[in-house]
């Protein structure tokens, strides 16, 4: 191995910064899964009696149901007897009043995380945030101002009791209880999330953020996500996610599910930051995700942006399915692995309206021994007369034993749609690196601009406004100078020798 | 009491089949192989026949396959000299064998002149006179991929077939015509050709394939074939598929790579209710290079699913590869590329891409073009593309006086074209132009 590649590996070593874990007296539901468990969750969340009828219509369909095998991705049975399905931060007596009354510690917890609630009221109403902590939502900030306008914007089970008509109508009607392994799984399990409404004309004035961690130990998180955008309505949406180090894998299988109406917008952005386990592959988040948005009434759009960093693995594929007449899809997405990472991540965009429209962009970057794989589907159907698609797929392997690997699905089934799908596979040139040396930039520099320009046509698509939450969640600048890349390599390990560049 | 028999498909009849040949094959010259016939097919027993489950199988169902009663082909003694009229080119020096249901027919071949260094024995024959080379290629290299059962039946069940072998340093002029002929049965039949080539180094080669039948007979052809290519060897092959509408055609290549040597495929499917290709190369030296054009046709109810698979296993290999589709009708068709980039491969040049043409409604493609690369120092890149005419090339003829559908029919043409006008050898190529000429050129110039 030549120095440079022995550096670039030294490059993309880092050190999780999220790991730390919060002694918080817990509300735990007792490890296994059976009815009795379903019903529990139930109980305590005091549901109303269809929310139980539903949750226990999909365990029961889970029960019958096969945990699929077809993936790139690697891992030691799940034991979905040993995890528990439940966990709460404990109260005395009743929830929260306001943002005041919530445990200090765990605000401090956020605090660290870099997503002060308090903070953000002062922060002049940049972001609305739902905070979910473990598998309860901690607080809502912003709730009045957003009711101004007449959007809704809680927790899952809060929407249960306060809109069940919203929730009964959409719930489901985008990833039914049926849809598979993990989402079947979740619907009977899932423990809370958030709901947003965006009514008939709306543009909402701010970004909307959700923020996800997992603190207790061999516990799950299966939380649940329904978007509804209201015939004109539209709407830019932030998930992000930690959780801490730990041996054990955990389980984190959450459904998102949006819907899109009539010329409405939907951007929906993530920031996965799961904790990636260790160098030698021990702990870590499975992250196994249901996200589908429909494309429901016409002329409208969903957009899905996610920077994917974190996790043992990742395995997910957030989708479009096309039904309005000249809807639109979009999937941008970046995704690195490092040591003993695995993903297998993409989208599916199912045109089934007339003229739609979906673009794909995927950059993959695996270094260490991580695999990477994109896997696609983009599916015409025979009414989707003059639809077009664009696919873009692009890896870059950093080191020589990590694996980066394609596999798009076309299925087109008329003859006036049009489908294009590129892919290349790079990796960062010793020219280019001694090019920016040449000109003085250092190597941990050059690499990070040569990773941000890879990423650039995602990167771009993340909303401006969340520069500052973005920042303090992914210490990434997305103007352009610094890339996650830095972060993941640069901060703990620099280069023993930055002028052991003996070739040069 | 009017009982229905139900017919004996799938695996049962393949069963019967290799219960009815086993006395054959164990008394004659080849009893030696018995031990790999019968491994062979216990190992399809163990797969059985492919569904749509399986994720290599996803876009063919073989539903109307398993509805037919396939017999094991009997030694025809109908004259086929009228059927290979229309297939033989004249006036064209090639060495030429030809396969009828299955058997060398020694009437129809002519390989009297071979020059010094080239052997060309049915396998029939082999089993005696090479058994040596048998024994250490046939069904050493196929069948590590998605048409795996089909191999192993293939290995337990083939009659006959053809053994090339090229000594060290020669270079064969003329090209090799091998004709795979199937006539009508009364009851549809099914065959198992195999075909073996073994290239020294610095050999060169041209292999013509072909699969052709009897207009409306109902068979099965499941051929396979081993292509090993020595150090610096040249190989030229050509596999043109034009089986009967009615047939059903599974076929495996699979090719293994030498050090610096050249392979050069161009994989022509026309015909097959459903017919399916698995190509698979294995670049196993330095500075191989491996070329696979194909291109595929449907009309009606058709349904051509093309499997291709390049392994680089070793550092400063090139590989290129384009697959042409063109479906009308109600036909469908898949592309499933896969290039593998293996550990230490570095220096990898790998290039990919699917076209397709829709030219109906009705007609379906999915193209799947896939990479598995585990080096970093690689360049690799797929594409896929399916679409409709340029509009603009449609309006320049337009513009000129040439009516829509003369205009289209130029393009489509133009389109597979591109693939044809590659072939070297120009009876082939003359007899492929005419063909996509009157399927695409309707009525244009």
């Amino acid at each position: 191995m030549t120095s440079d590649t022995l550096m670039l590996e030294e490059l993309a070593q880092s050190e999780y910064k999220y790991g730390f874990s919060t002694d918080i007296e817990a509300d735990t539901v007792p490890p296994g899964l059976n009815e009795e468990v379903v019903r529990l969750i139930s109980a305590k969340k005091e549901e109303p009696e269809w929310m139980l009828e539903w949750r226990l219509k999909a365990y029961r369909h889970w029960l019958t149901m096969e945990e699929p095998q077809w993936q790139n991705v690697h891992y030691p049975p799940i034991d979905y007897q040993a995890a528990s399905y439940y966990s709460a931060p404990k109260q005395a007596g009743e929830g929260p009043k306001s943002l005041d009354e919530v445990d200090p510690k765990l605000l401090e917890t956020y605090e660290k995380l870099g997503i002060p609630l308090k903070e953000r009221e002062i922060l002049a109403g940049v972001v609305a945030v739902d905070a979910v902590f473990d598998s309860v939502s901690v607080g809502t900030t912003f709730k009045e101002t957003l009711a101004e306008k007449g959007i809704i914007f809680c927790s899952f089970s809060e929407a249960v009791k306060d809109h069940p008509d919203l929730v009964k109508k959409y719930m489901g009607s985008v990833v039914p209880y049926t849809d598979n392994f993990f989402a079947t799984l979740n619907s009977a399990v899932f423990s809370d999330g958030s709901f947003c409404y965006i009514p008939k004309g709306v543009k909402c004035p701010m970004e909307l953020s959700t923020y996800f961690r997992i603190n207790e130990a061999s516990t799950g998180q299966f939380e649940r996500t329904l978007l509804v955008a209201d015939e004109g309505a539209s709407v830019s949406y932030l998930e992000g996610c930690t959780a801490p180090m730990r041996d054990t894998n955990q389980l984190h299988a959450a459904v998102v599910e949006i819907v899109a109406l009539d010329d409405a917008q939907v951007k929906y952005s993530t920031v996965q930051n799961w904790y990636p386990g260790d160098e030698n592959g021990k702990g870590g988040i499975y992250n196994f995700v249901t996200k589908r948005g429909k494309c429901a009434g016409k002329n409208s759009k969903i957009s899905w942006t996610q920077v994917e960093t974190g996790s043992a693995i990742t395995w997910k594929y957030p989708s479009c399915i096309l039904m309005g007449d000249n809807s639109v899809g979009e999937f941008y997405s970046v995704a690195m692995t490092n040591n003993m990472q695995q993903a297998d991540t993409g989208t599916k965009m199912i045109h089934l309206g007339k003229n739609t429209r979906s673009t794909i962009i995927s950059k993959g970057i695996s270094a260490g021994k991580s695999q990477n794989t994109y896997r696609g589907l983009v599916k015409i159907g025979k009414k989707a007369t003059g639809s077009r698609n664009y696919s873009q797929c692009d890896s870059m392997l950093i080191g020589d034993k990590c694996g980066a690997h394609t596999f798009p699905y076309l299925e087109i089934n008329n003859k006036t749609s049009q489908v294009e799908h590129e892919a290349s596979t790079s990796k960062i040139g010793e020219d280019q690196i001694f090019y920016c040396n040449q000109r003085g930039i250092e190597t941990e520099d050059a690499v990070s601009m040569i990773v941000n320009g890879f990423c650039k046509e995602v990167f771009r698509e993340l909303p401006m406004e969340f520069a500052v939450e973005a920042q303090k969640l992914l210490d990434v600048s997305l103007e352009g100078s610094v890339v996650y890349i830095k972060r993941l390599s640069l901060r703990e390990n620099r280069i023993k020798g930055k002028n052991d560049y003996g070739n040069y | 009491m009017n009982q229905q028999i139900e017919p004996v498909t799938g695996r049962d009849l393949f069963r019967q089949h290799f219960e009815e040949v086993e006395d054959r094959f164990s008394s004659n010259g080849q009893s030696w192989f018995m031990n790999t016939r019968k491994a062979a097919f216990a190992r399809f027993t163990e797969l059985g026949i492919p569904t749509r489950k399986d994720e290599a199988w996803k876009h063919t169902s073989l539903n109307p396959f398993n509805e037919v009663e396939f017999r094991p082909s009997d030694v025809s003694d109908v004259d086929s000299k009228a059927l290979l009229e229309g297939i033989v080119f004249h006036n064209w020096k090639a060495h030429r064998v030809v396969f009828q249901d299955g058997q060398y027919s020694e009437g129809n071949s002519a390989i009297n002149n071979l020059p010094k260094g080239l052997t060309i024995v049915s396998l029939k024959e082999a089993f005696s006179t090479h058994r040596e080379v048998i024994e250490e290629h046939l069904a050493s290299y196929a069948g590590e991929d998605e048409n795996e059962a089909f191999v192993a039946l293939n290995t337990a069940l083939h009659e006959d077939g053809l053994l090339v072998m090229v000594e060290k340093g020669v270079v064969v002029e003329d090209p090799i015509h091998l004709i795979y002929l199937t006539t009508s049965h009364a009851h549809p039949s099914s065959t198992h050709p195999r075909t073996l080539v073994i290239a020294e180094e610095g050999s060169q080669l041209t292999l013509i394939e072909r699969y052709a039948g009897e207009e409306g007979s109902v068979y099965f052809t499941n051929a396979v074939s081993e292509i090993v290519l020595g150090e610096n060897a040249h190989f030229d092959h050509y596999r043109l598929q034009d089986e009967s509408p009615q047939s059903f055609h599974i076929g495996t290549v699979q090719i293994e790579q030498g050090r610096n040597s050249r392979y050069r495929t161009h994989a022509i499917s026309i015909g097959s209710r459903i017919g399916r290709n698995g190509i698979a190369a294995h670049l196993d030296g330095e500075g191989i290079e491996c070329v696979m054009n194909g291109l595929f046709l449907t009309q009606d109810d058709q349904h051509i699913d093309n499997h291709t698979r390049v392994i680089h296993a070793q550092p400063h290999c090139y590989s290129h590869e384009v697959f042409k589709g063109i479906l009308d009708d109600h036909s469908s068709g898949a592309f499933t590329g896969r290039i593998i980039v293996k550990e230490g491969a570095q220096k990898t040049d790998a290039i990919q891409s699917s076209k397709n043409l829709l030219l109906s409604d009705d007609a379906t493609i999915s193209p799947d073009p896939q990479l598995e690369i585990f080096a970093d120092d690689v360049k690799c890149t797929h594409g896929a593309t399916i679409g409709q005419l340029d509009t603009d090339a449609i309006f320049y003829l337009r513009a000129r006086g040439i009516d829509e559908q003369s205009a289209r029919g130029l393009l489509t043409f133009a389109f597979a074209n591109e693939i044809i006008e590659q072939i070297k050898i120009e009876p082939l190529r003359d007899y492929l132009e005419a063909i996509i000429a009157r399927r695409y050129r309707k009525g244009a110039l």
